[in-house]
């Protein structure tokens, strides 16, 4: 993880900076996902236009990728797709008055004339009373730099990925079910330079690999893989554990709904981690009034500790946010005592604080988020897990989950892809999935073991590296037919 | 244009592709969001570029690029072809389309005041006008408005000669007032809680009258935090249109999307319980009041077009015809399967995604009779609920759960006081089968979702919805522990 000042080249790509002689189209055509340097070159050209056409700050934000995503559904690749974009964003501020536009167009009239709306929208714009100006580089810190980029994500092709997925699809056939699902890669540079002297560029890279298998009598499985390097997933492992959980989910009865002692698997987790991010450990959620969040408040059982940490090895590594500022590890929750929410430059000055590296883009009023949530591990096997229960449920994950209630942080949502009952510790077989209306924070409070292994899994608010939990207590509130 | 299309369209034919479709997209959106009465953001933002969709051997690959070079032609449209070969690595049912003449011509929305040509200021204030009127209300916390603009221009070219080009215009805004005490949030909006949109000019914005509707938000908002908890039950509940639209939007609209039921969705959105069998049995969807058709063609809709993205021209569609299961939404490779044609469903999110099935504009009839007051004034003891604030269903739209932001009570014909976090939950069929009645014309409106979520990579979709409102007999609602 790289956090120094004005900067932030990553390990992996060197940041080097043109002059602005350079002609935009050349820069526009060199800011490739392998070439974080172009990106943070091209972006120092649109700042510099800025600021000669009267901006009294500037921030430009330059996101240049390569995506590719193989899909597969009835055991075929059905969808597949590639990828190459490239985005400048421009936050063009005259005194408090402030503008944002964005464009694909990056030739010299395309940057021309970004730069000259930005400033007709801005000269139009009624001040902003607090605008605490855009952030500057913040003191150096020691941590080791780690790198977000592998090569042999950013180098996959189609027939790599496909490749993949012919293992996938031979896990299922092993065992007579059908595999649906996707092999993405994703390679990205990003690059931020504002007028306050933040000069930030890394690139990234990303990959996922996910599967559900259908069987013909009844049972779903699930699976997932996530890393930086595509070339560490093993698709032939993720195909084999979701075909078992597929086998194993044949034939699920009903069970009434009611409270129930739980263990749910770390893909389950994750929409626990997410929605408290996004409910809760914003610093905007709680100068609003409507987080669960103050400091000193027991929210989980001891055993329940959520840090935020771009510099991970384990999850999606990210240096800086996309203000340009470097990632900060926040401790959200230690041992179920809330400790502290992320920031983003402004939430951070209302504050009387420095950002904790957590801006989204501009403009940006949902406020930050925490985008690496990282849950400590515990000393529970997988196994220990499930032998703790008397009779509870075994969910793999959950389904189109939504808040019911943002303080209590009550969560509606319906179990998926293999669950199951659970008598004196052992699996007793699969049941029909059900709806749940559950308070996440009772839930934490309720944690009663944790695992001693972890999965990186992406959720709606990045990667979190989560383990698996034992809670006391879920509310499920209806069962649905299958 | 021409050249970039015909340009791409030659090389994946020579490189071997037996059909190949090209779409060139531009978008411009603007963006204004208002917090407590200050301007929070005002953004613009551009993006266009080309996509090559190709048929190699009977499997699909795609590519895009932001780049129109004509060189640039040439590379995305062997990388589509090469990433086709890929695909059929992995293919076990090769694709057949359905035949259609080739489509020529162009469409353009109507708009009567161009939303890009109302100077920025008067857009910004009559926003901020009407955040301040909800937000002046005593005990309201925080306001949140936004006003967006969405223009896209398309072209479409294929193989077969088509040749199409459309530009779509469409607006929307919302003023949403928020009060909390304790841990206690409550929130009203208007005209919906993501906004009233319609493909229409600033005429749409203005006919709004969104000053007139916010102080009384705005103080329902500040009741409701001293509201009963709506007790749980089984009531008779009264659909308005802003929560009956996305009551059909889930449980209608996305198991009807024939992709779904193929399983081609299934890894993600998941599948549907409206399996061909059932279109074959006439299956019983809802009650004989309950017709519901996808009309491309509807005035105003979100989802209103010249041609879908298979150069498909724009059709209503019916879907259920007096409670029986009529039809899907389709496209030219899923329509054949079902013995149909396609019917014009195909729909991408920009220049840089495949187009999949979407809802168009999924509507539900009206029935002459009674008007949505009339339904009130004719039901003795039940529930009238307005306005959605959270939404989950299973992945085959089975199971559903709905929270609105706020319940009043009906005794004899009348509504009286409020109750809060109300929440309602059911069967897709079973819940429309319970309808037995269904507003007149005059309640009949158009509203819709620019933010339909579905597929890997993922996409938005635009979508409307033209609903009167409806009741519904034994409902259970007052869902969880409170």
């Amino acid at each position: 993880m790289v956090s120094r000042p004005n900067r932030l080249a990553s390990p992996a790509g060197a940041t080097t900076t043109r002059g602005n002689a350079a002609a935009a189209g050349e820069l526009a055509r060199n800011a490739s996902a392998r070439d974080p340097g172009s990106a943070l070159a091209l972006a120092e050209e649109v700042l510099g236009r800025a600021l000669r056409i009267g901006a009294t700050e500037a921030e430009v934000l330059v996101m240049a990728g390569d995506s590719a995503l193989t899909r597969f559904a009835n055991s075929e690749i059905h969808q597949n797709v590639a990828e190459r974009s490239l985005t400048v964003s421009l936050r063009h501020v005259v005194g408090r008055r402030i503008a944002v536009v964005s464009t694909g167009r990056v030739d010299a009239d395309g940057l021309r004339s970004l730069v000259h709306r930005a400033a007709a929208i801005a000269r139009s714009c009624e001040e902003l009373d607090d605008w605490a100006g855009l952030p500057a580089p913040i003191e150096a810190s020691s941590r080791a730099a780690v790198s977000a980029w592998a090569d042999g994500t950013a180098e996959a092709t189609p027939e790599f990925r496909a490749e993949g997925v012919r293992a996938v699809i031979a896990a299922a056939d092993a065992v007579g079910v059908t595999a649906y699902g996707s092999f993405s890669t994703d390679a990205e540079a990003v690059a931020v330079a504002n007028s306050a002297g933040i000069r930030s560029a890394e690139n990234r890279t990303s990959s996922q690999l996910l599967t559900v298998h259908m069987s013909p009598d009844g049972g779903t499985g699930y699976a997932e893989g996530v890393s930086m390097d595509a070339t560490t997933i093993d698709a032939a492992a993720i195909g084999r554990e979701a075909a078992t959980k597929a086998r194993a989910g044949d034939r699920p009865v009903t069970v009434d709904p009611g409270d129930y002692p739980v263990v749910l698997e770390e893909y389950a987790v994750v929409d626990i981690t997410d929605m408290l991010g996004y409910l809760g450990f914003s610093a905007l959620a709680v100068q609003e009034g409507r987080s669960f969040v103050e400091p000193g408040r027991r929210i989980g059982s001891e055993l329940v500790t959520i840090i935020d940490d771009g510099a991970d090895r384990n999850g999606l590594p990210m240096a800086f946010d996309y203000e340009g500022v470097a990632k900060q590890r926040v401790p959200l929750v230690e041992s179920g005592v809330c400790r502290d929410v992320v920031y983003d430059s402004q939430t951070a000055a209302r504050a009387g604080r420095t950002s904790t590296g957590h801006g989204l883009p501009a403009p940006n009023p949902w406020g930050p988020f925490p985008l690496n949530a990282v849950m400590s591990a515990g000393d529970t096997s997988r196994d220990d897990l499930v032998k703790g229960l008397d009779r509870g449920l075994l969910v793999t994950r959950f389904h189109y989950t939504n808040v019911v209630h943002p303080k209590l942080a009550m969560i509606t949502g319906m179990t998926r892809d293999g669950t199951f009952l659970v008598e004196r510790g052992e699996v007793v077989g699969p049941v029909r999935n059900l709806r749940f209306t559950q308070s996440y924070l009772d839930a934490l409070a309720g944690v009663s073991a944790v695992s001693s292994s972890r999965k990186t899994i992406r959720g709606f608010l990045g990667a979190a590296v989560v383990p698996a939990l034992r809670i006391d207590a879920w509310t499920f509130t209806g069962v649905t037919e299958f | 244009m021409r050249d970039l299309t015909d340009r791409a369209l030659d090389t994946a034919a020579k490189l071997g592709a037996t059909y190949a479709d090209v779409r060139v997209i531009r978008r411009r959106d603007e963006s204004i969001a208002v917090k407590s009465g200050r301007v929070e953001g005002v953004a613009m933002g551009e993006t266009d570029g080309f996509g090559v969709r190709v048929l190699v051997d009977g499997a699909w690959g795609f590519a895009a690029s932001d780049n129109f070079e004509l060189a640039e032609g040439d590379r995305v449209g062997a990388l589509a072809v090469r990433v086709a070969k890929a695909s059929a690595t992995a293919l076990r049912r090769p694709v057949e389309l359905d035949g259609r003449p080739p489509a020529t011509g162009k469409y353009e929305t109507p708009v009567g005041e161009d939303p890009f040509k109302v100077p920025l200021e008067s857009k910004i204030s009559d926003l901020v006008a009407a955040d301040r009127a909800a937000g002046g209300v005593k005990g309201v916390s925080f306001t949140e408005s936004v006003y967006a603009a969405h223009r896209e221009w398309k072209t479409f070219a294929a193989s077969d000669g088509s040749f199409t080009e459309q530009v779509i215009t469409q607006v929307g805004a919302a003023v949403e007032a928020n009060a909390i005490e304790g841990d206690e949030h409550q929130r009203r909006s208007y005209p919906d809680a993501g906004g009233g949109y319609q493909a229409a000019g600033y005429e749409y914005i203005r006919g709004l009258d969104l000053v007139g509707h916010s102080e009384p938000i705005g103080e329902e908002a500040v009741a409701l935090l001293s509201a009963p908890q709506l007790p749980p039950g089984r009531r008779t509940i009264v659909l308005d249109p802003s929560m009956l639209y996305l009551q059909l939007h889930e449980s209608c609209g996305h198991p009807t999307e024939l992709d779904r039921v193929f399983g081609t969705e299934a890894s993600y959105a998941g599948t549907s319980f409206l399996t061909p069998d059932k279109l074959d049995e006439g299956f019983m969807y809802g009650s004989e009041l309950v017709t519901i058709v996808a009309d491309a063609t509807a005035p105003g809709g979100l989802g209103t077009f010249g041609w879908d993205d298979e150069g498909v021209e724009a059709q209503a569609v019916p879907l259920v015809q007096n409670g029986r299961f009529v039809g899907y939404l389709s496209s030219r490779e899923t329509a054949p399967r079902v013995g149909r044609r396609s019917g014009g469903a195909m729909r991408a999110d920009g220049w840089n995604r495949i187009p999949l099935i979407r809802m168009t504009n999924v509507n539900m009839l009206p029935v002459p009779g009674m008007t949505l007051d009339e339904i009130v004034a004719d039901t003795d003891d039940g529930l009238y609920l307005a306005n959605n604030r959270s939404w989950s269903i299973d992945d085959r739209r089975l199971n559903f759960q709905f929270a609105t932001e706020v319940a009043y009570e009906i005794k004899g014909g009348k509504k009286g006081r409020l109750f809060k976090n109300p929440t309602y939950t059911g069967i897709t069929y079973e819940f429309w089968r319970s309808c037995d009645a269904v507003g007149d014309e005059h309640s009949f409106v158009m509203l819709g979702t620019p933010n339909c979520g579905k597929g890997e990579p993922s996409q938005t979709a635009r979508v409307g919805h033209a609903v009167p409102g409806a009741r519904f007999r034994n409902v259970q609602v007052g869902v969880g522990k409170w």
